[in-house]
């Protein structure tokens, strides 16, 4: 039985639509008209317990949609949605018991309290027994690092600190799944990397499912062992990265520092991207010409003083991706 | 019970949020004390020149007046969260997190702030009260007593409904309607003179549509010993305030059909 | 005239976007609609209280209730709180745009500001006297309604004054900015200047029925200037030589609060300047 299911969801937005002015506004108060906005067209797709899924899309494609409606805030108009054997917005509270829900840019602690105290008053609004309240955060503050930072006032924190305040806050309740949107955002590198290694453990060590929704391709890279992109209310793929980068982009780069000005090469299945001087930068396809096998050849032709062997940038997959699938913003 | 627990809690936090600023939280106190002292300045002026009106003196339209503010001055402690409900909470989408969370979000709003600053009114009020209540020569007796606290509960009971229609509103509009504060800031003043004053339709309004005559005129009357000039029965006098209720209940009514209309269409 | 061209483009910017607001017109008439008709009807329940007193009164019932509806009207006309322009602009720090733009800082905000209150006062005033100058009288209910000055002089002097009661809010709301750019919040100010205003403006209660002995004082503090005066002279209460004593105090504070909001202006912005913004 899947943790999170959901089937052929659907949900349709009326978006109210005015014309510009003076005029347009009075006419505004008189007729309205409206657009209608298809955010969701058949979205199915599950989770079971335990997993750490990556859900990307551009902007405007139905990732917020979908989270809403997962997290019990929002109705469908159409389709079945279960998360922990619940429906989520027919049981709400039941439901958001149940979860954990971080959004990056906005924090759910009581600005001028210090964490420890909006920890405290969490603990009531939740209802959460104080002996196991006690354990879980002191287990929470040592898995997240927050001693230093339990007695001060949430607006002093830097943007890492409240990040990782913010997902301790989020699990106070021992929720079995938490929704990420855009937990890295604005991080800087440090912080990205320790926000990413806390969400890793998170799921490794107490088993939480884990739902991240980001723009970063990094977090995705880094984390996500199964992606799902979502363009135009629908699910466009469904698999973990490896497969998606390998439909999308199968090619490699080479890149060849010669000892003397580069030379003209001419392999089958090998494209020249770049000359630089002494530099080449070529494209191969792993598949058809392994990487070791290549650079054997070349290096037993030509004096080679450097080779770095890469894969081209997420960014460059899931924009190729998008494209591929003219799943272009909204 | 675990509701009456949190919002200990919350207004704990609201207190101690505040008190980091004492001089700012006194500051905006005798601010309020000050700016509610012109609230009977023109009935004093109009009694120092006319008198009295229809038999009603300076003394009376104090009671009428200490018992409204002192239902507003407590009805705004608590309601802060519904205040500021439009541009806070739904045009932020800050309500998405409110709905997040296992309480029921009326409870949540009345935790969000308690400010300190209303003591100011209260005080300001109780004094009015309590020396025109002087002025005019009553006598406290228990079951006065017991019927000005019944009053007051009636008033912040109606003045709180007044403040979940408008946060019901901006489901709808998204920002908080400033309309609203003519029947709060507004209604204590209508609410200061007697029903008799005013024309027929706008007694009507003030009894049956915003009953500020239910929570005010009305069981005042009985406070002064007065019969209704208008002729409404001895018995209706102490009930009245229970209009207060009936219109919080009203207005829960919208709240959660605003809850509804947002939960459908997003935000 | 060539100076004053950056000054009637401030004023014409803000005054047309201002106009805009349509909603909050609707909601501030429906405001004045209710505080006015309270108000009338207390009046008039007074008055008729005690017919002595009521003949003795330095304004009629007649006089009293145009007065109010006036007041109502012409509400935005009062500097209740800081322009919300300039508070942002503290705020941010947008302030330095304005100290590098080769007009005079005081002037481009006096213009600005009165073309603020001013388009807020159009819209509403149009609506307040179709409401309670024509369709009063139009339902029968004349007694309640605005009436039209009773003289022709009354008449001109109320134009005269008009003007210069928006020029002495300017000047007053150029000292609450002031304030504001000091202080650098606008919290505190707002409350004490509101209440002072309101009764000082006459919003409250018509100066005029404020106790006998109390009327020289209210009549010369500057505040009068501001509503009270310009009503009595379009009811006229005033007239003849108190008329010209009305107007010439109008005068008279509007110099001396530009003097003080200048001066504090040109502190305020040296701070400004030597803390870097």
């Amino acid at each position: 039985m899947p943790q999170i299911l959901v089937q052929d969801l659907a949900k349709t937005y009326r978006v109210a639509e005015r014309d510009p002015g003076l005029l347009g506004a009075f006419k505004g108060l008189v007729h309205r008209r409206h657009r209608v906005v298809e955010a969701l067209k058949g979205v199915s797709f599950s989770l079971e317990a335990g997993e750490l899924l990556g859900f990307i899309g551009p902007n405007g494609a139905g990732k917020s949609t979908t989270i809403k409606i997962l997290s019990g805030i929002l109705k469908p108009d159409a389709g079945h949605v279960e998360v922990n054997g619940r429906i989520p917005f027919a049981d709400r509270f039941a439901h958001v018991g149940q979860i954990g829900v971080v959004f990056g840019q906005r924090t759910q602690l009581w600005w001028d309290l210090p964490v420890a105290e909006g920890f405290d008053l969490l603990a009531d609004i939740y209802r959460i027994d104080p002996t196991r309240y006690r354990a879980n955060r002191e287990d929470l503050v040592a898995l997240l690092r927050l001693e230093r930072v339990l007695d001060q006032p949430v607006r002093q924190l830097s943007l890492g600190q409240r990040m990782r305040a913010e997902i301790a806050a989020a699990l106070l309740h021992e929720p079995p799944v938490l929704f990420l949107d855009e937990p890295t955002i604005g991080l800087d590198a440090p912080s990205k990397l320790a926000v990413r290694e806390v969400i890793r453990r998170l799921n490794r060590e107490r088993g939480v499912t884990v739902l991240l929704t980001t723009h970063d391709m990094h977090d995705i890279e880094a984390l996500a062992q199964r992606v799902i992109v979502i363009g135009h209310g629908q699910v466009l793929a469904d698999q973990p990265f490896e497969a998606l980068r390998a439909g999308v982009l199968a090619e490699r780069r080479l890149l060849i520092d010669f000892a003397h000005d580069a030379p003209d090469l001419n392999l089958p299945g090998v494209e020249v991207r770049r000359r630089d001087g002494a530099s080449l930068e070529l494209a191969f396809d792993p598949a058809r010409t392994p990487a070791p096998a290549l650079i054997s050849t070349i290096a037993a032709a030509h004096d080679v003083v450097d080779i770095h062997v890469e894969q081209p940038a997420i960014e460059e997959v899931i924009a190729r991706f998008y494209d591929l699938h003219g799943a272009v913003e909204a | 019970m675990n509701s009456l627990r949190l919002l200990l809690r919350y207004f704990d936090a609201s207190m101690r949020s505040q008190l980091q600023y004492p001089g700012s939280a006194i500051m905006l106190g005798i601010g309020a004390f000050l700016t509610t002292i012109i609230d009977m300045v023109a009935a004093w002026a109009l009694f120092d020149r006319f008198g009295q009106v229809q038999g009603w003196r300076l003394g009376d339209i104090a009671v009428f007046y200490g018992v409204v503010s002192t239902s507003f001055a407590l009805a705004d402690f608590v309601t802060r969260g519904f205040d500021v409900f439009g541009t806070e909470f739904v045009k932020t989408g800050a309500f998405d997190r409110i709905l997040l969370r296992p309480r029921s979000p009326a409870l949540q709003l009345i935790g969000y702030e308690f400010r300190l600053s209303r003591f100011g009114r209260l005080a300001q009020a109780l004094l009015v009260l309590f020396v025109g209540a002087w002025a005019v020569g009553v006598v406290w007796t228990p079951d006065k007593v017991a019927l000005l606290a019944w009053t007051v509960l009636g008033g912040v009971a109606l003045f709180t409904g007044l403040l979940v229609l408008q946060a019901s509103f901006a489901f709808w509009t998204t920002e908080s309607l400033e309309v609203f504060n003519v029947l709060t800031y507004g209604g204590i003043q209508a609410a200061q003179f007697p029903l008799s004053l005013y024309a027929g339709w706008f007694r009507n309004f003030l009894i049956f549509v915003v009953p500020l005559g239910c929570v005010a005129y009305y069981p005042v009357l009985a406070i002064l010993d007065q019969p209704d000039p208008l002729g409404a029965p001895d018995w209706w006098l102490p009930v009245a305030p229970a209009m207060g209720f009936a219109f919080l209940g009203l207005s829960f009514l919208a709240w959660r059909a605003g809850i509804a209309r947002y939960t459908s269409t997003g935000s | 005239m060539q100076a004053a061209r950056p000054y009637l483009a401030a004023f014409a910017s803000r005054f047309l976007l201002m106009l805009q607001y349509r909603a909050a017109a609707l909601a501030g008439f429906a405001t004045q609609c209710w505080w006015g008709g309270i108000k009338v009807m207390i009046y008039a329940a007074f008055f008729a209280a005690a017919p002595a007193a009521a003949a003795a009164s330095p304004m009629s019932l007649a006089q009293v209730i145009t007065y109010t509806w006036l007041a109502q009207a012409l509400l935005a006309l009062t500097p209740w709180n800081a322009d919300p322009d300039v508070a942002l602009a503290v705020r941010t720090g947008a302030v330095a745009y304005d100290r590098l733009r080769p007009v005079d800082t005081y002037a481009l905000w006096y213009v600005r500001g009165a073309a603020w209150m001013a388009s807020r006062a159009v819209p509403r005033a149009a609506l307040m006297l179709v409401a309670a100058g024509f369709i009063l009288p139009l339902i029968g209910l004349s007694d309640w309604a605005w009436r039209p000055p009773p003289t022709l002089a009354a008449a001109a002097a109320f134009a005269l004054s008009l003007p210069l009661a928006l020029a002495l809010s300017s000047a007053f709301l150029m000292i609450v900015n002031v304030v504001v750019a000091a202080t650098l919040t606008d919290r505190g100010a707002n409350v004490l200047f509101n209440s002072l205003i309101i009764v000082l403006s006459g919003n409250l209660l018509p100066l005029a029925l404020y106790p006998d002995w109390a009327r020289t004082a209210l009549f010369l503090q500057p505040f009068a200037g501001m509503m009270d005066i310009p009503l009595r002279l379009y009811v006229g209460e005033l007239s003849g030589a108190s008329a010209w004593a009305g107007l010439a105090l109008q005068v008279f504070w509007t110099v001396v609060f530009v003097a003080i909001g200048r001066w504090g202006l040109t502190r305020v912005m040296t701070r400004l300047e030597v803390q870097g913004g």
